[in-house]
């Protein structure tokens, strides 16, 4: 009971923060916009891929971005927390370490799923159609994406002690993860090593399931899709579990 | 015995923070850890309330090993860091219910223990206020209501008066006296500021170079020093001829400055004054815990505030 409740105030905590902080929901609305209308508008007034102009096949791979970057940078935060005393105050708190990772990633979770549904609802103005069966495996697909990439983001923060190594996780983890899963391109056609890189990518997949869902533009059947994101969540929930045990 | 430390140890690469420390502290008392700025008081503390392993020996906080039972710890006590520790974001009373919630807090008493801690610390009006609103002081009373949200038997308190103005120190010693009187908690502190010593602990332990010099109430470590002083300054002082008169226990004399030290001022100053030498300033006036201090390390409490770098790297490593 004290730690059911314990878990219910960290998560309370985060969604109550962002709520209020309403700069962060506006850019996060802005931002896939901005994507949408110059990247997709731009780029789409040349090219387009198996049917579907190019602004619309981006959309998945936007929706990804969005909760990508909200839930990976949430996950970082913490090592701005743990400099910040407050957070000590969380520490302290008679909570083993599971309830305050899993208070943390359920919070985070949730910033970045109410960000992802504002831009579903945006993908309304941008010609995507949805389903009750798109929407549904849409949502899993980001459920899966945001605690896996929280969890990532908590894992690595939690072992770090400043800010310095932001940089090189940027252009190390969250730039390749996101650039070399096919959120912009098509799978086909590419070459050797890229082919290859693609494949090993988690978020690959994510956004091939998402593309199927909405657009029916899948490369890899449904079930894989499913398959590897809920073996890329489980893994980096655990991963972020033992890091927050060997946090101090 | 509420705490007992044995042979407590803290060891950060070469330097010993904490060297072999025992101590005990009484239920109900207000017990001040006194010292310089790296003088170990934070890390003692810090492994009291179990944020820090100890590097040898143990300690007891409410009947429970702070090393094996550290969640009954935590549950026994109630902290307040040094530096402010409330979440700026939310309002003061977001953060009393998140604290509630964390520390199992009951849900049907949480909204009258929030309302019963804001009336101590009086914040009830600017409890639905963000706390980057808040001054230092009324943040201070925040969180020392957070403190004692959850009923602990125990509160420590590291530094609390820290960089406030005077007015308000005195009136946060005030609200700890309240509490110590009122909730019957026993109170730790830390302070470097031998007044804030002075005038709220029972008892004082002395703590420098992690190690405890002296211990009593600040009245009897003052006493140990000599019932009163005399400041004059001399241009030649008769030293030899004062030192020894029979009711004077100590003299020094430095660049024309003397300190003399002796019991019933009263009846003896007409006599020291005439024997010292011709003076162009006296001044009487009682023992402060500094001189205690002073008298035990060759050196003030205050003239170790600039840190050496190895004291910083600690209050980095254990703030952050």
């Amino acid at each position: 009971m004290g730690e059911l409740s314990g878990l219910y105030a960290l998560w309370y905590r985060e969604v109550k923060v962002f709520l209020r902080e309403r700069s962060r929901i506006i850019s996060s609305i802005v931002n896939p916009i901005i994507w949408l209308v110059a990247f997709g508008g731009g780029l789409g007034s040349t090219i387009s891929f198996g049917g579907a102009d190019y602004q619309t096949f981006i959309f998945p791979g936007v929706l990804m971005l969005t909760v990508l970057f909200t839930s990976i940078f949430f996950g970082l935060y913490i090592v701005w927390d743990k400099r910040m005393d407050f957070f000590k105050e969380v520490m302290v708190a008679p909570l083993s370490r599971l309830t305050l990772f899993t208070g943390k990633m359920m919070g985070g979770c949730t910033d970045s799923l109410l960000q992802g549904s504002f831009l579903i609802i945006i993908g309304l103005f941008f010609n995507i159609k949805y389903t009750p069966y798109s929407l549904a495996l849409v949502i899993l697909f980001l459920l899966f994406l945001s605690a896996a990439t929280t969890s990532l983001g908590l894992a690595i923060g939690a072992q770090l002690s400043s800010f310095e190594g932001f940089g090189l996780i940027q252009s190390f983890v969250i730039m390749p993860l996101f650039f070399l899963s096919g959120a912009l391109y098509p799978l086909e056609n590419l070459p050797e090593w890229l082919l290859v890189v693609t494949r090993v990518n988690p978020l690959t997949y994510i956004v091939d399931g998402m593309r199927g869902a909405l657009l029916g533009l899948n490369h890899f059947p449904i079930w894989m899709d499913i398959g590897v994101g809920l073996v890329f969540m489980v893994t980096m929930i655990l991963a972020g579990t033992l890091s927050f045990m060997r946090m101090h | 015995m509420i705490i007992e430390t044995f042979g407590i140890t803290k060891v950060f690469k070469a330097l010993v923070a904490v060297d072999h420390i025992n101590l005990s502290v009484e239920e109900g008392e207000i017990f001040g850890l006194l010292g310089p700025n790296g003088a170990g008081k934070t890390t003692l503390l810090s492994m009291l309330a179990t944020i820090l392993k100890p590097t040898e020996g143990t300690a007891k906080v409410n009947g429970y090993d702070i090393i094996h039972q550290p969640a009954k710890v935590r549950k026994s006590i109630g902290m307040v860091f040094q530096a402010p520790s409330s979440d700026e974001l939310l309002t003061g009373w977001e953060n009393l219910y998140l604290h509630a919630m964390m520390y199992g807090v009951p849900s049907n008493v949480r909204r009258s223990r929030i309302d019963e801690v804001l009336e101590l610390v009086d914040l009830k009006d600017r409890a639905k206020d963000l706390v980057k609103t808040y001054s230092g002081g009324m943040r201070r009373r925040l969180e020392l209501a957070r403190g004692l949200l959850h009923k602990p038997k125990i509160l420590f308190l590291d530094e609390p008066t820290l960089g406030l103005d005077p007015q308000t120190r005195s009136h946060i010693w005030d609200y700890i006296r309240r509490l110590s009187k009122e909730e019957g908690v026993t109170v730790l502190i830390t302070t470097h500021y031998m007044e804030e010593a002075d005038a709220l602990c029972d008892r004082v332990a002395i703590i420098d170079h992690g190690k405890i010099r002296a211990l009593d109430s600040p009245a009897n470590l003052k006493m140990k020093v000599g019932k009163s002083m005399i400041r004059a300054k001399v241009k030649n002082p008769n030293v030899e001829k004062i030192k020894s008169l029979p009711y004077v226990s100590k003299v020094e004399a430095k660049d024309g400055d003397v300190t003399i030290i002796l019991s019933e001022v009263g009846a003896h100053i007409q006599e020291v004054l005439c024997n010292l030498g011709e003076a162009s300033f006296v001044e009487l006036r009682d023992p402060t815990l500094n001189d205690v201090f002073l008298q035990l390390t060759g050196r003030g409490i205050r003239e170790e505030s600039a840190e050496s770098w190895e004291e910083k790297l600690i209050q980095v490593r254990t703030n952050g």
